[in-house]
């Protein structure tokens, strides 16, 4: 079936198998692999993107429920050349050890942030339930999202 | 994983998802949010032909104050039911309840009727006082969630038939609980429980959401919370299996039924 994406503001529009998943749309279609498939199950949140500004697995998403919506990932964050201040955050307070659900992190706290912009820590660890990090890197984790929010430059 | 193949239909209107639906029978499957159906079709334990997306449907996104109760559309997100100021005005259990599903992703896509016609007897969704309208061929039925459940993943619901709304009576007075007992945060409960008013119901105690009849025969003759949650796991069935046995989940059932009758009554 033809379907008709806007990933990272880019329109995308491709044939594909009608059971095609959204992480297999963006990874081998629109050829961005920064999104990973860990557990492929809805557990571990490595391959979160943005659904229409709010976080989703995209695992668990058909390429075609996603027709005619904005996806975004986290190789659409940067603007310029400059980190998204989530990003920026990881890098800062070290947030990342094997970097493997990175990725699905930063948009899970990219979401988190716009819906509530200045969490605590509860809610910060609460709002990343769905995110596994199989290093057990969580507190340096943590601290990048509040790093973030004290940033108070999360725009998108 | 990966679905067996089928063919994907997007519904633009509640008549065009029934059409579709008589068409094509015990061969389609309707797909709300996904997040029960999808996981099941790439294990493969479902493999329906036909997909009929009714993620278009927007109209049956709402919740409404109708005066004695709250209508619900049926496609309305658990994030929406989470975050709605009349639901955490009326029935604040719900909300909550709503807020305690999967994790803030699986919020985002999943749908409280999506989830009622899931019939998992793990939701979070327990089964008080609600009345579910569903739309078929032959017109609208009102359904007591009562009489909804049949079995395991099993409802009243034939296959050309849609959920179209959830009708939440107000509660009488403020005093809820929603407990849930899980080992990892976004795990299904291994045994949860709801109280809203003197009635109890049980997630994950049978192969449907039940309600806790002995501890609500108690409270009405006058038992106290702690005499009345001793009665927890009377009448239901628990399963034993790789995540707790039988026995734990029984003991669960009195731990919660006590902590959540003991929480509503600091709470009225």
């Amino acid at each position: 079936m033809k379907v008709d994406l806007t990933v990272n503001g880019k329109n995308i529009t491709a044939d594909v198998e009608d059971r095609m998943l959204l992480v297999h749309f963006l990874r081998d279609v629109a050829d961005l692999t920064a999104t990973n498939v860990g557990c492929d199950t809805t557990s571990c949140g490595a391959c979160t993107v943005l659904l229409d500004g709010e976080s989703v697995k995209s695992c668990t998403v058909l390429a075609a429920q996603a027709s005619g919506h904005e996806i975004t990932t986290v190789e659409g964050l940067a603007t310029n050349g400059e980190m998204h201040p989530v990003q920026r955050a990881f890098h800062t307070e070290h947030g990342l050890q094997c970097g493997f659900c990175t990725p699905g992190m930063v948009m899970a706290i990219v979401s988190l942030l716009k819906e509530n912009p200045h969490p605590t820590e509860e809610q910060v660890r609460n709002g990343l339930e769905g995110n596994l990090c199989r290093c057990t890197g969580y507190h340096n984790i943590v601290r990048s999202a509040l790093a973030a929010a004290d940033a108070e430059k999360v725009t998108s | 994983m990966i679905p067996s193949s089928f063919s994907y239909q997007r519904a633009g209107s509640v008549e065009e998802a029934l059409s579709l639906a008589s068409e094509h029978g015990d061969d389609a499957k309707f797909l709300a949010g996904g997040h029960s159906l999808l996981p099941l079709m790439k294990l493969r334990l479902a493999a329906p032909e036909v997909i009929i997306d009714l993620g278009g449907l927007h109209d049956l996104s709402y919740v409404n104050d109708e005066g004695p109760y709250v209508a619900i559309g049926a496609l309305t997100r658990h994030h929406d039911v989470e975050h709605s100021e009349v639901l955490a005005r009326q029935v604040p259990l719900l909300a909550y309840a709503a807020g305690q599903v999967g994790d803030p992703q699986i919020r985002h896509r999943g749908t409280i009727g999506g989830s009622v016609v899931h019939a998992d007897p793990a939701s979070d969704l327990p089964a008080l006082d609600a009345t579910l309208v569903a739309r078929g061929a032959g017109g609208t039925r009102e359904i007591p969630i009562g009489e909804f459940f049949q079995g395991l993943f099993e409802t009243v619901l034939e296959p050309d038939e849609l959920l179209t709304e959830i009708r939440v009576p107000k509660p009488a007075s403020g005093a809820w609980s929603f407990q849930k007992f899980t080992q990892r945060a976004i795990d299904w409960a291994i045994v949860g429980c709801a109280v809203q008013d003197g009635h109890v119901a049980l997630v994950n105690m049978g192969g449907t959401p039940l309600r806790a009849a002995a501890v609500e025969a108690a409270l009405a003759g006058g038992a106290s919370s702690a005499d009345a949650a001793a009665h927890a796991a009377e009448g239901t069935s628990a399963a034993d299996d790789i995540r707790a046995t039988k026995a734990y989940r029984e003991h669960l059932a009195r731990v919660l039924v006590s902590r959540a009758l003991t929480e509503a009554s600091s709470r009225s």
